[in-house]
Parts: C-alpha cells; structure tokens; sequence
C-alpha cells in the first residue's frame, strides 16, 4: 500500500457559466522517500489537485470527489476537525509566493512554532529550541535573531527558506511543494532546490512538487506526472519521460523549452510550437482533451477518450497513438 | 552591415530614498551604476541577471520613461537623454515597448482596433481612413490574429494572444527599436515558444532591433546575438552568444549559468551554488560588487572595482581575475556547461 493514493480524483467548480472540471478524474500514489512531480501549464489542474489533497479547496463553490488515502484512511471521509490535525503534521505545504502566506504581523519564530504548538504538544522551551533548530536546518544564518524578526525583514529567498522550515517542523510524512521556486531568481534557487534534495535524504518524506519548469523537474523528481485540462495524460520514471516521451502534449512541452548550450551544438533551429490554446473546461470534452491541438488527432480522438494504459514497463499515457508517437520520435 | 541603432554611454540612474519632494533624502538607490554598450540594427541584444539588477531600469531609461541622472542616451546618431520632452516626440516612434503583462499594459477599456489605431494616428502615420484600417489589418496578420480580433477586447484573449496585441502594438508605430521587458516570462512555456518565434520573424521581416530584457537565460541564448550580463547595476560581462554560452568570463555568469536548471535527468554538470542573496543597491559592496558572493574572491577584489574591459574579440568583463598569470585564473577556460 503505497503512502498516499488518490483515486478518480475529480473537483469541480460551478460557475454562473457552468461547471468547470478543473480537476477530472486523476489518480496517482507516492511512496515514503519519493519525489513525484506534476507538471502542465496555468489550468491544467495541478494546483487544484494539491489543493484537494489538503481539503483546502472551498466547498462550495467546489467539489471534491473520489478517494484520496492517507495511510490506508480516506482524507476526503474525516471531519473538518480530523482534517485539521493531518495539515501541517503528517501532510504540509509549501506554496509559491511566501509574501503572501506568511502572516506579515507575526514573527517568524512565532509561524515556525504554530503547527509545533497545535500538533506536537511540546512546551514553550522545546518549541523555542525546535523553532531555533529548524532554522539553522533550512540555513538561516543567526537563527536566534532571526526567529524575532518579521517576513519584511527578510529576502525572497530567505522567505522561501522559512516556508520550508513551517512546512517541515513537524517532519511531515508527505510535503507538497507547489510551485516553490518559480518566484525566486535562479541562484536562490539552485540553493533551495539543493536544500530540499538535502532535507528530502534527511526526513524520508514524500514529496509531490509542482511545477511548470521541466529544468526543476529533471533536476529533482523520480517520477513525473503530466496533466492537461484537469486530466493526466502521462506518467511515468523521470528518465524514461524525458527520453521517450509517449504523448504528443509531452513531446510538444519538451521540445518547446529551449535547451542551455543550444547554441554551441547546431545551426540555430525554430523552437516548436504546441498550436492554439488550452481548451475551456467548462463545457464537456467527449474525446482526448488535447485533440484540439494535436497534430496526430483523429475523428477517433474527438470521438473517445483515450484511456490511460501502461505503453511500457512503468510508463503510462493517454494516447490512441502512443505507440506511434514512439516511432515518430 | 552593421549600423549602430542605439548607442548608451555611462548610463547612470540613482533613485533618492525617503525624504520628500522638496527635501528628498540622502540616501540613494544605485539601480543603474555606469552602463555602457550598442546594439546595431537588426540585432538583438540581451540584458540577463537576477532581479534588482537593474536591467528593467536601463530599458526604461532609452525609453525615457524618467529622465537619467547620468550618461548619454543616443539613437540613430540623435542624443535623446537631455532633449525637451516636445522635441522627443517624433522620436519615441522609433522606439517602442512590449512589456511582461499585457493585461496591464493594454488598456481594457478600448477594443483591439482602438488600441493599435493609436499610435498610427499619434505619428500621422495612416494617408487616409482606409489605409488606417488597411494597416490595423496588416498587423493583425502579422501577429498571427485574426482579423475579428479588432472589434474585441484585451480582457477576451488569452494570455499569449494579448501579448501579440500588445507587439502589434509596438509594430504599429514602425519603430527601429523594440524593448522587451520580461515579454515572454509570464507565459506559458507552449506559448512563449510561439510568442519567441513571432518575434524572430517580425526582427527578420522588419530588421527590427530588440533590447530584450530577461531573467530565463534558456530563452535568451535561443533568441539573442549578444549578451550583457548585469550585477547590482552594472554589466559585469558582454559578448557573442557563443561566447557567453560557451566560455564565460566572469564567474557570475558562470555561476548563473549553472544555476540553471537543464531539463535532461541525470545531466553531468559543474554546479555553483552561491552563498546568500544579492547585496543591497542601496549600499553596494566595495572594489568589485560580487566579491561577497564570488568563489574566487581575492584581496584585490574587496578594494578595487574592476572595470569593463576586453578581454577576446568581443569579449568584455569586469574581473581581476584576468590580471593573474594564466595558470591561476579559473576563469581561463571555462568551458560550455
């Protein structure tokens, strides 16, 4: 039984111009000590589903259905109050922007002790000397004084830092990491990047990152999943989904990154475009959700969705012509 | 052929700190600290480094969007940084702007139509009613939108399609100059592969020259010919593509460039990671700016600022490091990443 199992995940949203099936129908499990990554583009459903995991979606306007299993126990059957004391002890969450989630009026020792206080029953003196510790862990410089000062005070990065020092305090078993280092410029975060490698060997927590950055996936994550329009439509070791991937939306999304050093190997070369735009999840997709903008789609693609099948050992996508799109690339 | 478009000379921009209007305060932000470099027609430059550099500052300071404190600003041979705003005018066709957020940069209360007419009218550039719309119609094509895009507005478009109204926008004054500032950053990585391409096409077709101000060296070294890499308000190193790419001579390019993340597992790569975070450009370091940061920090570095200066055929940095006999330079040879 793996750590955490999310089943037919779907939530939805109503709108006043309809549902909107922001996440539809995902299922994917992580293991204790493993990275998994989600990524896609803005709406593809990654957020939302990091989001359902905690419960923190509003209900209403949305909805949450399916099985998320914590440890064998459905997260999506307990009370708001037994929800409460999963979050931020055995599943917590890093989110993107720590200007925003970090209670500007507060200190930063007094946000790091919190979750110790709520979940850890320890006294003022071991919070104090757990609030110290976990700073200098996620290498703050002068954890004392800074445990007074308040987010202000600090860098983006340095922001970012005590984020993970929160989302760790009570050495959660799953960490979801949603975007954690999109905000920060690249030399911070190569160093939070290689902090979380650092703290991932240290705690043997499950990580689920999310992320738009293929560089940030490669360089951290074990195995990938990749969704589209509130769907996943592959899934696979991280290795094996860059080499070969089986989807045309994955091959689309990596050959559109430029590569660093491309300008050293070969004459100069468009980058390739994935034409149009992300479908409107708003009104019901009969076929492939990525039909509309695959070269490869035919009246079957429009017509059934394509359900996701192991093409190789390990390697999951939705595809009618995945085997073809091997050959093709 | 290579004809100089725009030329800037020890462009220095200090914002003052606190104070108020009539006492503003002693203290200065160094955004810009002596800047200097060209860009020829046609050409691309890249202005790279990490936020609070001051790359955007730089960018707005040719744009004129507040006067500098320092330094020259010349176009096409016309210096433009002391001009009275009036004589300016006629001249601000001839360089234009794409921002990152089109959604704030375009206004939402005029249709597409509206918006790209404006500054065609603003420069007299249309003969007659119908070569006005002849000429809203040429753009659209260009930027790859339909044509019932015009009677929409800003807010029915998707990300990636504004910012194509906010380039046919730039386009529409037929500028020689186009800065880009941040323009792909926020979109999506399918999208900015299209918007990229648009605009290589568009530099083609028109020989426009672009200023293109970015924080994602992937898509830098995709779509630029040269680089100017800043630190805390200077250029630490300028040079061809391939020779920032290739062989850096500075180590904060090398650091930033290892800093990025390269979307292939198990990639085999040097890796520096810096230490702590950019200093203030309130109060920079002393002698050479990244010498807190830097890995091969020697005494020199702590007192004397190093200047710009060739270092190969195109090549410029601003390091002691290439003062040292051969052997003890790290900076030598330091291959492709």
């Amino acid at each position: 039984m793996a750590l955490l199992e999310v089943e037919n995940l779907q939530t939805h949203f109503r709108t006043p111009e309809g549902v909107n099936r922001a996440v539809d129908g995902v299922s994917f499990s992580v293991e204790a000590g493993e990275t998994m990554a989600i990524v896609g583009e803005s709406g593809c459903g990654k957020s939302v589903t990091a989001n359902s995991i905690l419960r923190l979606v509003p209900q209403p306007p949305g909805s949450i259905a399916g099985a998320i299993r914590f440890e064998g126990r459905d997260l999506l059957k307990l009370s708001e109050a037994a929800m409460r004391k999963v979050r931020g002890d055995d599943i917590s969450m890093i989110f993107q922007e720590p200007m925003t989630s970090l209670n500007p009026v507060l200190t930063i020792g007094r946000q790091i002790a919190e979750p110790l206080r709520l979940h850890q029953g320890l006294n003022r003196k071991q919070v104090e000397q757990r609030v110290v510790e976990m700073l200098g862990l996620v290498g703050i410089a002068e954890p004392r004084r800074r445990a007074r000062e308040y987010p202000h005070q600090l860098s983006g990065g340095m922001r970012q830092r005590v984020m993970i020092a929160i989302a760790l305090a009570c050495r959660p078993k799953v960490l979801i990491a949603d975007e954690p280092t999109t905000a920060l410029d690249v030399t911070i975060q190569a160093q939070i990047l290689s902090l979380m490698a650092d703290l991932k060997q240290r705690f043997r927590a499950a990580i689920i990152l999310i992320t738009h950055d293929l560089g940030v996936v490669a360089e951290i994550a074990e195995r990938v999943m990749v969704m589209y329009a509130g769907r996943k439509v592959e899934e696979a070791p991280v290795t094996k989904l860059f080499r070969s991937p089986r989807h045309p939306y994955t091959r689309g999304l990596i050959s559109a990154v430029p590569k660093l050093g491309s300008s050293l190997a070969t004459a100069q070369t468009k980058l390739a475009e994935i034409p149009g735009v992300v479908p409107s999840l708003k009104a019901r997709i009969a076929g492939c959700v990525f039909a509309s903008r695959c070269a490869l789609a035919t009246d079957v693609c429009r017509r059934v969705a394509p359900a996701l099948e192991e093409k190789a050992p390990d390697h999951f996508a939705a595809c009618h012509f995945a085997a073809k799109a091997t050959v093709a690339a | 052929m290579s004809e100089v478009i725009l030329q800037v000379n020890d462009l220095k921009k200090h914002f003052p700190l606190g104070g108020g209007v009539l006492r503003p305060g002693r203290r200065r932000v160094y955004a810009v600290d002596g800047v200097s470099f060209q860009i020829d027609r046609a050409e691309t430059l890249a202005l790279v480094g990490e936020s609070g550099c001051g790359k955007s500052t730089v960018g707005r300071a040719i744009l004129r969007l507040f006067e500098i404190t320092a330094g020259q600003v010349v176009l096409d041979g016309t210096r433009i940084d002391d001009m009275p705003a009036g004589a300016l005018r006629p001249l601000r066709q001839r360089m234009q702007v794409v921002f990152q957020d089109p959604m704030s940069s375009l206004n939402p209360r005029m249709r597409v139509r509206d918006l790209l007419a404006e500054p065609i009218r603003n420069f007299a550039l249309a003969k007659s009613a119908a070569d006005l719309d002849a000429r809203i119609d040429l753009l659209l094509e260009k930027v790859r939108l339909p044509r019932e895009a015009k009677t929409r507005w800003p807010h029915e478009f998707s990300g990636g399609q504004r910012q194509r109204i906010a380039i046919a926008r730039a386009l529409a004054a037929e500028p020689d100059l186009v800065v880009c500032d941040e323009a792909v950053s926020a979109l999506d990585v399918s999208v900015k592969a299209q918007i990229v391409n648009l605009l290589q096409d568009l530099q083609r077709e028109f020989g426009l020259a672009l200023l293109f101000i970015s924080h994602d060296l992937a898509i830098v070294e995709h779509m630029t010919h040269r680089v100017a890499v800043m630190y805390l308000g200077k250029i630490v190193e300028l040079g061809r593509k391939r020779q920032i790419f290739g062989a850096c001579k500075h180590p904060y390019t090398e650091a930033l460039l290892s800093a990025v993340p390269v979307p292939e597992p198990g990639a085999a790569r040097k890796r520096i990671i810096l230490k702590g975070d950019v200093p203030s450009p309130i109060n920079p370091p002393k002698g050479c700016r990244f010498h807190t940061r830097c890995p091969y920090a020697f005494d020199r570095c702590r007192v004397e600022e190093p200047e710009l200066r060739p270092i190969q055929d195109g090549q410029f940095a601003a390091c002691h490091l290439h003062d040292l006999p051969a052997a003890q330079n790290p900076m030598r040879a330091a291959g492709p990443h």
